[in-house]
């Protein structure tokens, strides 16, 4: 079972990435929860929203306490929330970043191997919004793999309709622009 | 055929009630209920659904109004939460003992104070004696399955009561899981429409709901405690029919690997699932644990869980509900009170945990288990215990 956690603030689409992997997941034939922190959120707070994946039947109701994943959709986040707490040790922290490797690790003392995309300047270009959700999708699946591509697309299509090539052509270019750390 | 898909439970929930026809939706939005009533809405305004969705002032209206349309014999259902449920409290004792069937699904929430909108069971326990068969959902796809089933029984001309099924609030109903959504043909094969044996028609002018004298009272509440006791066997039977259309099989108390077990969890809803990880860590370790999972909460299957206790002499009971100054837990003074001087029967620990979202972890199940057996031994001081308490 792989599990993930994502890092955004409200109204960032952070929920909507996790729905996004949890049904392609599904629609594979796994077994998948996504499902956000539970409250009161607010557009623009910190917030998070949580997958897992498996191919056998998920028994769990608790909360992820240590994500294989995580995937920080907002590059001002690592300065507030420590993203990496609770990761396994061979775990990964995929970021929306400008930043090198080297800045990173200095200004936010992340460990674990890293990927990192600028998303931000993908969806502006790309999608004309600086909303990162599906972009960084592109990062977690050039990461990760969790899900197949061609199953996040349909999810995609099915989600937003006649928006999707967009966003699909935004997730593309983050996947071709991901930097992986060895 | 049916479908798997990935679905946020609430909204599978309101498909459910769309298959099953409901004809008259009476609701109030609430956190963490309101995307069921949210879809309903939806549904009923893009010409999936044919119904009638009010959209009422407050859950007392809400209640009120689910009433009026059983008794003019429509298919009634609607959905609630924590204070929301508090509100129509009044309402609620009424189309029960006036035998008046229709589905409630209750998105489990604590009570205020302090305000919580998270899951625990306390807004159903307040309610636990209005007299309606309640049920408890431990995944998505029970969630949609009791559903349909809470129509099958609360319709059912020997048994005519109103029917809750709990889920539990965020835990449930915010999260995305696959399920399969019956084919609209078998839910129509399984719910023959309603044919209420009495309704309010003008042209047949009957009185619903008149005062219940001294001399009639007593009477008219002991014929509802018969009818939800003698309800048991059109729950079971449901059920079984349930299975052979659907092929899914469920049971008053359900078992997991209680074979040979010293110590029997026992829970409610979605704690469940974790409870069954937290079993099969305990059993690797060669820890002889089991759980049962008590899915019919009232008619309460008393029989049902002596025989699923079998000789197990420890039971690790656990409220999510918690009442000041009393014995202990609901569940906990329940099973106390069925097994109170039957020979041979099972030392019982109270535990309450869960309270306002806070988190049942595996651990905490360990945790339970391991106080459980040491309570065996040497007896606790208090009556029951509240886990994970912070002390700073």
């Amino acid at each position: 079972m792989k599990e993930v956690r994502l890092h955004g603030r409200g109204g960032q689409g952070g929920v909507t990435s996790a729905e996004l992997v949890a049904t392609a997941a599904i629609a594979e034939g796994k077994y998948a929860q996504a499902f956000p922190s539970f409250g009161p959120e607010r557009r623009g707070a910190p917030v998070a929203a949580f997958i897992r994946v498996s191919d056998q039947p998920i028994r769990t109701r608790e909360k992820v306490y240590h994500p294989d994943i995580v995937v920080v959709l907002d590059p001002s986040l690592p300065a507030l929330v420590n993203v990496a707490d609770g990761l396994k040790e061979d775990g990964i922290v995929i970021l929306n970043t400008d930043l090198s490797e080297s800045e990173i690790r200095e200004k936010f003392g992340i460990k674990s191997k890293l990927a990192m995309v600028d998303a931000t300047k993908i969806a502006l270009e790309v999608l004309g919004l600086p909303i990162t959700n599906t972009t960084m999708l592109g990062a977690l699946l050039k990461a990760t793999g969790i899900v197949g591509k061609d199953a996040l697309e349909e999810a995609m299509d099915k989600r937003f309709g006649r928006i999707a090539e967009k966003n699909k052509a935004a997730l593309a270019r983050a996947f071709d622009e991901t930097v992986i750390t060895g | 055929m049916s479908k798997r898909v990935g679905v946020e439970v609430s909204i599978a929930i309101s498909e459910a009630v769309g298959l099953a026809r409901a004809e008259i939706i009476p609701a109030y939005p609430i956190t963490p209920q309101t995307h069921i009533v949210e879809h309903l809405s939806e549904m009923v305004a893009n010409g999936q659904l044919d119904a009638e969705f009010v959209p009422v002032e407050s859950e007392h209206a809400a209640m009120s109004c689910c009433c009026g349309a059983a008794a003019a014999g429509a298919r009634v259902f609607t959905s609630s939460s924590s204070q929301g449920l508090s509100l129509m409290s009044e309402i609620l004792y009424i189309p029960s003992t006036m035998r008046l069937p229709m589905v409630m699904v209750v998105a489990n929430r604590a009570l205020s104070a302090p305000i919580s909108i998270w899951n625990d069971h306390q807004d159903i326990m307040v309610q636990r004696d209005i007299g309606w068969i309640q049920t408890f959902a431990e995944n998505g796809q029970e969630a949609v399955d009791l559903t349909i089933h809470a129509f099958k029984v609360a319709e059912n001309r020997n048994v005519s009561l109103p029917m809750i099924v709990n889920i539990d609030g965020f835990t449930l109903s915010h999260v995305i899981e696959p399920i399969e959504l019956p084919d609209q043909e078998d839910v129509d094969a399984y719910l023959p429409p309603f044919k209420p044996r009495y309704k309010l028609d003008p042209r047949k002018p009957i009185t619903m709901g008149p005062v219940g004298i001294p001399e009639v009272y007593t009477e008219a509440k002991v014929a509802h405690d018969k009818a939800i006791k003698n309800s048991k066997r059109y729950i079971l039977k449901a059920w079984e029919e349930f299975e052979e259309v659907f092929g899914r099989k469920y049971e008053p108390v359900e078992t997991y690997r209680t074979e040979d077990a010293e110590v029997l969890l026992v829970g409610m809803g979605s704690i469940c699932e974790t409870a069954m990880t937290a079993v099969d860590k305990m059993r690797d370790q060669g820890q002889k644990v089991g759980l049962l999972k008590i899915r019919l909460w009232r008619p309460f299957p008393a029989q049902e869980f002596r025989k699923a206790v079998g000789k197990t002499k420890i039971l690790a009971v656990i409220d999510r509900c918690l009442p000041p100054g009393a014995v202990c837990g609901p569940v906990g003074a329940e099973l106390r009170s069925m097994f109170y001087k039957i020979p041979g029967s099972p030392k019982i620990f109270s535990f309450v945990a869960g309270l306002g979202g806070r988190d049942v972890t595996v651990s905490r199940f360990e945790e339970i288990v391991d106080k459980a057996r040491a309570f065996a031994k040497k007896r606790p001081r208090e009556l029951y215990e509240v886990i994970g308490v912070r002390e700073k």
